[in-house]
């Protein structure tokens, strides 16, 4: 149950036993999106071989929805893949939050960028305690990883049976659950504030600009009111 | 389609490693942290709009509102995660179905 945050009595085993319940419940649910972005795949006329490759390497669902998406509807590949680029620049700047409570090296660096997604960031973000973030951060991009690739090779191989996942509503999943992962942020007014100018931005300037664009206007937002906060706290 | 498809899970990868990568002192600034707490909530944010709201360039209200509508009923009851994501996508299906 995502939107819980545990209470200051939580003892740390029932604090473990909650992250990792809620790494399970977010693994399953984007491993059922997981499916129809096998389907999808497979309809744009990708290989199942590179639709498993995309998943296990590439590994950030908007960016390979991004990818067979604008393919799949005739799109030149360069732009799929200029817009698969766009939307994972997002990656890079959870990392700015990521690195600091990871305190990462070497080797598990390189493990833990490739599970840097907006499931395991939101799991790793939203809790105060450091320990527990930084399970729900491994506990998240572990599950997503395994269950997102299982989705996929299903999928793919089943993609007559789900060769539309709008009849079943696949398409509203994802930003529901985004909605859920962002839910227990929006208490503080601020945060609220940013959240609601940066989906409005989002939606205003879809008609004008490329695919991918518009998220990227919307992280312009959050770094504008990070500087404005800056300055004023002196 | 396999040049576009190592091509792009390279760059990804990248994307990602790199954001891990930034020097210390540029992560101890307090801006840069206050921008990293804010950058997750604004981009979940859009694209809960745009992939609720949006086909391709173009602004729409379909099926998609009722299932966002029912996922936000669900939040607000603190539903489990998988009763918002199986609640908003039966809600957009059963939509779709009967229109």
């Amino acid at each position: 149950m995502v939107p819980d945050v545990p209470e200051q009595r939580d003892t740390w085993p029932a604090v473990r036993a909650a992250v990792v319940r809620d790494a399970a419940a977010i693994g399953i649910a984007t491993g059922a999106y997981a499916l129809s972005f096998g389907a999808i795949a497979q309809a744009a006329g990708f290989s199942v071989a590179q639709t498993c490759v995309l998943s296990l390497a590439m590994f950030t669902g908007a960016s390979q929805f991004a990818l067979v998406g604008v393919v799949g509807t005739g799109g030149a590949a360069s732009a799929g893949v200029a817009t698969a680029l766009l939307l994972g620049t997002r990656n890079a700047l959870y990392g700015v939050r990521l690195a600091p409570l990871l305190r990462v090296r070497g080797l598990a660096r390189l493990g833990a960028a490739h599970l840097v997604i907006d499931e395991s960031t939101a799991m790793a973000t939203a809790r105060d305690d450091a320990r527990a973030g930084r399970l729900g951060f491994w506990a998240t991009g572990l599950a997503v990883f395994v269950c997102w690739n299982l989705g996929t090779v299903v999928g793919a191989a089943g993609a007559s049976v789900l060769a539309d996942p709008r009849s079943l509503g696949l398409d509203a999943a994802a930003p529901a659950a985004f909605l859920a992962l962002v839910a227990p942020r929006l208490h503080h007014r601020e945060t609220a504030t940013v959240a609601a100018v940066a989906a409005a931005v989002a939606l205003a300037s879809t008609p004008f600009t490329a695919a991918g664009v518009p998220v990227l206007l919307a992280a312009a937002v959050a770094i504008a009111a990070g500087l404005r906060r800056g300055d004023r706290a002196g | 389609m396999w040049p576009a498809v190592l091509v792009a899970c390279g760059g990804c990868y990248i994307l990602k490693l790199a954001g891990m990568s930034l020097p210390e002192r540029v992560l101890a600034d307090r801006r840069v942290r206050r921008i990293g707490t804010l950058l997750p909530v604004a981009l979940l944010s859009a694209l809960v709009a745009t992939q609720t709201f949006a086909t391709g360039q173009d602004l729409t209200l379909d099926a998609r509102a009722a299932g966002l509508a029912v996922a936000a009923a669900a939040v607000l009851l603190r539903a489990p995660f998988l009763v918002v994501v199986v609640g908003a996508a039966g809600a957009t299906a059963l939509v779709r179905a009967v229109s």
